[in-house]
Parts: structure tokens; sequence; C-alpha cells
């Protein structure tokens, strides 16, 4: 076996998925930074996201001409400094997202739960409707959704939840019901439990994991999502900052060259995306033992 | 010693699971697992339950655990029909009735600690305060020969046949009667099997308890056992005293099965006995004795008249034969 | 019928490290043995003794992760070691083979049991697809399947677990090699199916000549089928020889403490002498002698020194400070 190429290999890989030591360094870091950003924004800020001048519509990032460090990132249509609304859109990003994935993940999981380990009427009552639930297009669904009950913070959150609680039923009632065969849980039938003390106690800590995991990679679409409905113009209301509203308002100025209006949101985006996927990924092999002997 | 009245009795015990088919889930066939079957289990002693799949042990085992329950037939527990046990019989029955299983990664929940794990059937009937549970749960772990410290760590810290003594400790937090063990040394390395085998007879000769031994190991279950069942195709073909069974089987099936066993020495010679065929499908067993399509001394009366149990030279059997 | 040995292994050693480099796993340290041709040979261990590792490494089926480092590999008087990738392949099928363990894992399911029990004539023999598939349906009649005009179009799902190994043995001895390695192969079978299967594998050894090694933990397979045993433990081999001198007067305290601690029939219900304590972790292995921690007759030097190979006859070695063999108890 050629030594050398796997060793290349080996580090192209680590690269590429920006682990150094197997531990995702990169990916936490940068959400790490993201949840830092969120939560100190109005201190970071050096502008009002909500307010413009309209004097200074449109100036390019900082290091092109034209550009001035005021405005380190330029500024929108509205003469809105584009650095505060994307650490402002962070804040809604964040909470938006990590609230849907939370909220739905506490849902999806207990009705997997029940679900899988009852059985019978339950089981068939669950799953009709989350089949049902999944045969919608979440996207569509969820404008649709947004029109019936109108935009605002709260109401995105709940949209995402209804939405996206299904993926969580369905993958962990698959779980339950192979962990439902394995002899501990047999022994503590035997042993007299209860199925409420089963699925509290042996059940729901072996599913945890791949909730987890589940959690943070739906993060990304979470987020996505968010940001699509923003720029469809059914998500959080303007004038707060959201970045998928940064790209509907950014879109119009495209075909005039500004295309920090569109693309720092979109970076910003990705970047939260990619790391939540590459973090939930490290989480899948670390957490599964099995997995980890490879 | 043995008290006269058994601890535990089946009676044409029965278990048939209906294989359904199609959108409307007719039944097309009935899988006969386990088909008739008598025994009992003195208290104190171990019976052993031999076969090859789909003879019907599994079921049995199940069964004797509740964990199904038959379609016919009746097991009685300290004389008690379990059938018409309400649900504090039920509780009952479980914390004199326990198990040990096969494989010992598989056994534990891997998010419990051995302590939590040792306690859990004694929390569950029982309402004691913390200290006499750790204190219950100190005297299991010594019990079965683990170290004081194991009580804090996690089952993937332990090897294999210690988590075999974990699950032992275990079943007997409750203190049963009858404990069920299903292929307990299978799935360990050859030199711990001792080990936790000479563990089993010392805490029966101990406690009193009586086991329900099921195994594919001929020789460990001539070893563990006083009386052996040989179960075919989800019926018991023959049933006596260990050491009777093991040395001069009467039926034909036993005769094969022990005739096929390894030797353990390079010179012992054994009858080749070699069966023709495969084991049938519990789906659709043959008519009459179901032992004939392979048997080496078929008669055609058996595949006309079911052979039944009946004594022969200070055993069980079921064979025209005799 | 030359005196050289079929097979021989010497000073055989295969390492597994890891990606950093950081452990080193010796599943294999310095084995040597040989095998003559026609005769069986059991490797007896326990899990992480690295009897599979030495099946892999006789045919060079290690993981990437394996290395062999150092010792030599007779194959009919070649240096298999010494060998390219594609002349291995050529060997592989040929002239050794392997049967495994679980036969639903040998067995591609997408593909007819013609298909694959003729593979292996077609890709090293050549034979034309029709002319395969008709000694396909002969070797399925050497291994005794029932109707194997019908079996032949079948998948593998369609046979019992006792079929399919048979296949898997009608693979094995297709391009008729002169050594076949089976890794357990009976464990996953029933009693009256495995002992079907082994007078098989003996019938097909006198037929063809065939040398036999078993990879078992089972001492049963090892006194019903080997003229020779090899005991390993730790990745080392502490004892190898004549199989009724090894079973009737054991040299090494292990092979002896395996032999006391299995039940025996016939033996009623005397108490099992057990070994105390637990297989060695191979990544941290006891100082000097594996053994030792175990060992009923340890000294002070077993701790400190590793035992060499002491020969106790014609092809017998033990590794022991202690040998003496002794009749079990």
């Amino acid at each position: 076996m050629n030594g050398s190429r796997s060793a290349t290999l080996t580090v192209a890989w680590r690269l590429a998925t920006f682990r150094s030591e197997g531990f995702p360094t990169i990916p936490l870091a940068i959400l790490g930074l993201l949840l830092f950003v969120a939560v100190f924004a109005n201190v970071l800020a050096p502008h009002d996201p909500e307010v413009g001048r309209l004097g200074e519509r449109f100036h390019p990032p900082f290091w092109q001409q034209g550009g001035s460090e005021t405005y380190l990132l330029g500024t929108d249509h509205l003469g809105r400094d584009v650095l505060s609304r994307l650490l402002f859109g962070a804040r809604v990003s964040i909470v938006v997202g990590f609230t849907a994935v939370i909220v739905a993940g506490i849902i999806g999981t207990a009705l997997g739960i029940l679900s899988g380990y009852l059985g019978g009427w339950v089981d068939q009552v669950i799953m009709r409707f989350t089949d049902t639930w999944l045969a919608l297009p979440a996207l569509t669904f969820a404008i649709f959704l947004a029109a019936v009950v109108g935009p605002s913070e709260m109401n995105i959150v709940i949209i995402l939840v209804v939405v996206y609680w299904t993926r969580y039923a369905r993958v962990i009632r698959g779980e339950v019901l192979s962990l439902k065969e394995r002899d501990f849980v047999r022994l503590a039938i035997v042993a007299g439990c209860s199925k409420w003390t089963i699925m509290k106690r042996h059940i729901l800590p072996n599913v945890l994991n791949s909730a987890i995991v589940l959690g943070t990679l739906m993060l990304g679409v979470v987020v996505v999502t968010e940001a699509a409905l923003s720029f469809l113009g059914v998500g959080v209301p303007p004038p707060k900052p959201a970045w998928g509203l940064m790209l509907a308002d950014g879109k119009k100025g495209l075909m005039a060259g500004y295309w920090w209006l569109t693309v720092l949101p979109g970076c910003c985006i990705m970047l939260m995306v990619l790391s939540a996927n590459l973090l939930g990924d490290w989480l899948r092999v670390k957490l599964d033992p099995q997995l980890r002997q490879l | 010693m043995s008290t006269d009245s058994p601890l535990l009795e089946a009676r044409d015990l029965t278990k048939h699971f209906p294989v359904r088919r199609g959108l409307l889930a007719r039944t097309l066939g009935l899988v006969r697992a386990v088909d008739g079957v008598t025994f009992s289990i003195g208290q104190g002693r171990t019976l052993g339950l031999v076969g090859e799949s789909g003879c019907g042990k599994t079921t049995t085992a199940k069964l004797v655990l509740r964990l199904e329950e038959p379609t016919g037939g009746s097991l009685r527990f300290d004389g008690r029909d379990l059938a018409s046990l309400d649900n504090g019989g039920v509780a009952k029955y479980r914390r004199s009735v326990q198990a040990v299983f096969q494989d010992p990664f598989a056994s534990l929940n891997p998010r419990m600690r051995i302590d939590a794990i040792i306690a859990e059937p004694l929390t569950t009937h029982e309402r004691l305060d913390r200290d006499e549970v750790a204190r219950r749960v100190a005297r299991l772990i010594d019990l079965v020969g683990l170290p004081e410290r194991a009580a804090k760590l996690f089952p993937h810290e332990f090897s294999g046949g210690q988590r075999q003594r974990i699950a032992i400790a275990r079943a007997l937090s409750l203190s049963p009667r009858l404990v069920v063990l299903d292929e307990p040394v299978s799935a360990l390395d050859v030199s711990i099997r001792a080990q936790i085998l000479n563990l089993l007879r010392d805490l029966q000769a101990q406690l009193g308890l009586s086991y329900l031994f099921i195994t594919h190991d001929l020789a460990a279950v001539a070893h563990m056992s006083h009386t052996i069942a040989v179960m075919y195709l989800g019926q018991i073909v023959e049933m006596g005293d260990a050491a009777t069974i093991a040395s001069r089987p009467k039926h034909p099936y036993t005769q094969a099965l022990f005739a096929a066993a390894l030797p353990s020495h390079p010179s012992e010679q054994r009858e080749e006995l070699v069966l023709t065929g495969e084991v049938p499908s519990p789906l659709n067993p043959p008519i009459a004795c179901r032992f004939h399509p392979r048997c080496p001394h078929a008669m055609p009366s058996c595949a006309i008249h079911t052979p039944v149990l009946r004594e022969v030279n200070g055993r069980l059997v079921s064979c025209h034969l005799y | 019928m030359s005196d050289a040995p079929l097979l021989e292994l010497r000073g055989l050693s295969t390492h597994y490290v890891s990606a950093r480099g950081t452990r080193v796993v010796r599943a294999v340290d310095d084995v040597s043995l040989s095998l003559a041709a026609g005769s069986t040979l059991g490797i007896v261990g326990e899990s992480g003794s690295g009897k599979s590792t030495l099946a892999l490494t006789i045919l060079r089926l290690l993981p990437p992760a394996a290395r062999i480092t150092g010792g030599e590999i007779r194959f009919e008087g070649e240096d298999l070691l010494a060998k390219s990738d594609g002349e291995m392949r050529r060997i592989r099928g040929k002239r050794i083979a392997m049967i495994l363990q679980d036969p639903m894992a040998s067995l591609n399911p997408l593909f007819t049991i013609g298909d694959q029990v003729s593979e292996p004539l077609r890709v090293h023999e050549g034979v034309g697809r029709r002319r395969a598939w008709s000694r396909a349906r002969d070797l399925m009649k050497a291994v005794r399947i029932p109707a194997p005009e019908t079996r032949v179009g079948e998948y593998p799902h369609q046979m019992s677990g006792g079929m399919r190994q048979r296949i898997v043995g009608a693979i094995a001895i297709s391009c008729a090699p002169r050594l076949l390695i089976a890794d357990e192969p009976t464990t996953s079978l029933d009693l009256t199916i495995q002992a079907q299967y082994l007078n098989l594998l003996k019938e097909l050894q006198r037929q063809h000549q065939l040398a036999l090694i078993f990879i078992t933990h089972n001492l049963g397979i090892v006194a019903k089928m080997c003229d020779q045993v090899a005991v390993m433990y730790a990745g080392r081999l502490v004892e190898w020889g004549p199989v009724t001198r090894i079973f009737d007067a054991p040299a090494h305290p292990y092979t002896r403490a395996l032999l006391e601690s299995i039940p025996r029939m016939g033996d009623g219900r005397a108490r099992l002498t057990a070994i105390e304590g637990q297989p060695p972790d191979l990544a941290a292995p006891p100082p000097g002698c594996a053994f030792h921690p175990r060992c009923p007759k340890a000294i002070a030097q077993c701790r400190e020194q590793a035992p060499p190979e002491t020969s106790l006859g014609p092809r017998h070695t033990v590794r022991c400070w202690l040998p003496g063999p002794a009749p079990v108890g």
C-alpha cells in the first residue's frame, strides 16, 4: 500500500472537514463566533441596523473604491450598515434556528418514542399523521402557513417546528423499533418495569444521541428555510434584519454590481449551515461507539 | 434436595404464531413454534433444554418469562396457573422468575451505571431507602465475584465474562426462585466459560435456585443439568435424567444429536449417525411423528400415528420404536 | 512424495499500527510452524489471540492498518511475502482457498449460485460460461447438494445455512487448491449440520489430497479433524504439535488449563477447573510471558522475559520457561 499517497489523502480529508486531530475546531469556532455575535450584537454593531441614512446608500465594503471605514462592509439601498445588519441578523438566525430545532426535537422525539415503543393504534395514528405531513413539501407548506398566520418572529418559529418535527419522529421511531428488541429492554420487562419506566430509562437515553445529531443537521435546514421564507417576504418582517431578507433586498442590486448586498449574507448562511453539518457529522461518529472503530 | 411439588410446571404448552401476508393481513399459516410441551422443574434443580434451530426452545423460554402469552396449554408456578394471575400476581411472578441472556454486550443498558442496572428489579418492586439498596447491590456484586468499585462504572468498561456476572447479579437481586439461562456462556471466550458455569453452580447450591438452562452445547448441558429435555420442531422427543440421556439416548434424534457432538479427545470414537436432509420448517411440520422423514429407523406407522411420550427405561421417549 | 512441507511459517509477525503510529498491536508475534500436504492443522485461540489475523496474513488479505513486520511464508517452496499483488491474486482461490464463518456474508445475494460457484473457474482457468456452469453442477454434487440442476439457478437466500456453507465449500475447492483455510466454518451451524459438514470436509480432503487449516476456538473440532494443533495466546504460538500428544499431555499451562476447563461428556457433574482472570488486552499485553497473570505455575522469570521457542521433538514446540508435558487432570 502506497504510504505517502494515503497520507496525502488523509491530510486532504482533514482539511476538507476542518478537523485537526479529529476534533472539529473550525466548525465549533464558527458556531461559537456566531453565538457570541448574536448575544453581543448591540455592543458590537457600530450602527443601528434598522435606521438608514439615505445619503449613504450603496457604499461598497471598505477595501473597495468608494468604501469607507465607517461602514466596514458597505451599506444597502436604504443606507443601513451591512455589518450591523449581519450581526443582528445572526441573532435572528440563531434564535429562530435553535429554538425551532430544540422544540421540534422535543416534540418529534417524544412522539417517535411513543409511536415506536407502544406500537398498535398509537403507532398507526402518529405515523399516518407523520406521513401526511411529510408528503407536503416543506417550503410550500411553510409559506402557506406564514400566509395564513401572518409573519412574526414567533410565528416563524412555530411554523418551522410544525413543519420539521416529523423528521425527528420518523428517525427516532426507527431507532426505537430496533432498540425494543435488544436484550436489556427485554430484561427490563422481565424485571417488571412499567412501559413508561422503560421508555424513560432505557429508550430515551439511547436515542438521545441520534436526536442530538439530527438536531445539528436540522439546524442547517431550518436556517435555510427561515432564510427562504424571509427572502420570499413571508419570514421575519422588516425592518428587523434577517439574512434571508437581506438577500431579497440585495437581489435587486445585483445587476448594478452591488455584490456585497447578496454575497455577504449568503456567506453567513453558508458558514452557519456548513458548520452545523460538519459538527453533526463529527458528533454522529463520536457518539456511535461502533462507528468510532473506523 | 428437592421437595415433591415442582416449582414450575408446563402442561401441553402451545404457542402458535400466525403468518400474515397481504393488505388485509390474511392468515396464511401457523408457525407451530411450541406444540404441546409438558415438563416440570423442581426446586433447586436444573432442567436443560436442548435442540437445534427451530425446535422451540427460545420460544419456550419466552413463554416461561411471560414475554409471550401461550396460545394453548398451561403454565403453573408454585401450583398457581399463570393465566389466572391478576396484575399483583404477575408482579409477584416477575419477582420469582428472572433471566440471563446470551449476549453480554446487549444485556446491559450502555447508559446506566452498574449499581443502577443491578438495582433496577429491586427498585421496581420494593420501596427501599437508598442506603438499603446500596447495601444489597454491594452484596450482590460481591456474590458474583466482582470488585466493589464496579458499582459506579459503565458496562463498556467490562469484559464479556464480567458483564455476564453483572447480568447474573441483576437476575438475583430479587432473590428469584427460578432463573432462565438462555445460552449464558455461548458468547464468552472458552477460558471464561468454566468460571461462569462454576459460579452458576455455586449459586444454585447456595441459594436453592432452579434453572431452565437452554443451550446447544451438549457437554455443558450434561454438566449443569439434573434433567434434560430434547426438543425437535416444537415438541419434546425425549426427557429424563441428564446422565442417562447423555450416555444412553433412546430417541433416534437424541442419538443423532449426541453422536454429532464433538469429541473431547482425538481418540474418542463416535458412532457416525449422520442424518439426511435439513430441519423442516415449523410452518409445515411432517405429519404424525415429526422426525420420520429424517429418521434412520422410520417405519410405515411413523407417518400415520403420532407417538406419545411414554416411560421407557427410566426416561420419557416419544417414539414408535418403544 | 517430497518431505518438504506444503506450508512453512518462520518467525511470522503482523502488527496493527494506529493512524498516528502511536498504538502498536502485535496481533501475530514470531509464529513458526509447518504443514505437510494433505494433513490438517488446527489453530486454536480465543478472541484476540491472533488466529484470524494469522490466516489473513498467509493469504495477504490484511486491512491497510496491518503490516507484516517480519518472517517468511513458504508455500510449495515459494516465499509468499515476496510476491506481487498480481501473483498473490493468482494464488488466492486457485492454490490456496479460504472459507469464512458467515456463509451469508460470503455469498453475494444478487448473483445466482451457479454464477458464484463458477466464478473462480472462469477467473483462474479461463473456462467459458457454459462449461463453467456444468462444472459448477458437478462441484455442487461433490458437496452433496441435492438436486444441483435446479439449485444452480437459485439465489443464496433461498437456501438454508448448512447448504450455503456447502456452496462456499464448493467455491473454495473449484480450482483444486492444495490448501484450504477455514476460519470458524461451523460456528453458525446447528450440531447435526456441523457434523455433516465436517464429514464432508474430511471426504473432500481425502479425495483431493487437500491440506486443511482450521481456525477455531472449539477444541472439539480439533479433536475430531486435526492431525496437528497450534495454540495461540496474545499473538504468540504457545504450543504446537501432534494432536494426540498435546491432548494427552499438554506442555503449556494454558493448553492444559483450557483442556481441563471444558466440560466433558461422561464426567457427570464434577466441578470444572476454571482459568482465573481475563484474556489480555493486545494493546497493552502483560510484560514477559503474556499468560503469566493467569498461570498457576508462574515464576519471577515469567514476568520479566518472554520465553523463547523450545523444541520438544520433531514438529513439536512450546513457549514456556517451565514446559513439562503432564497428563490432563
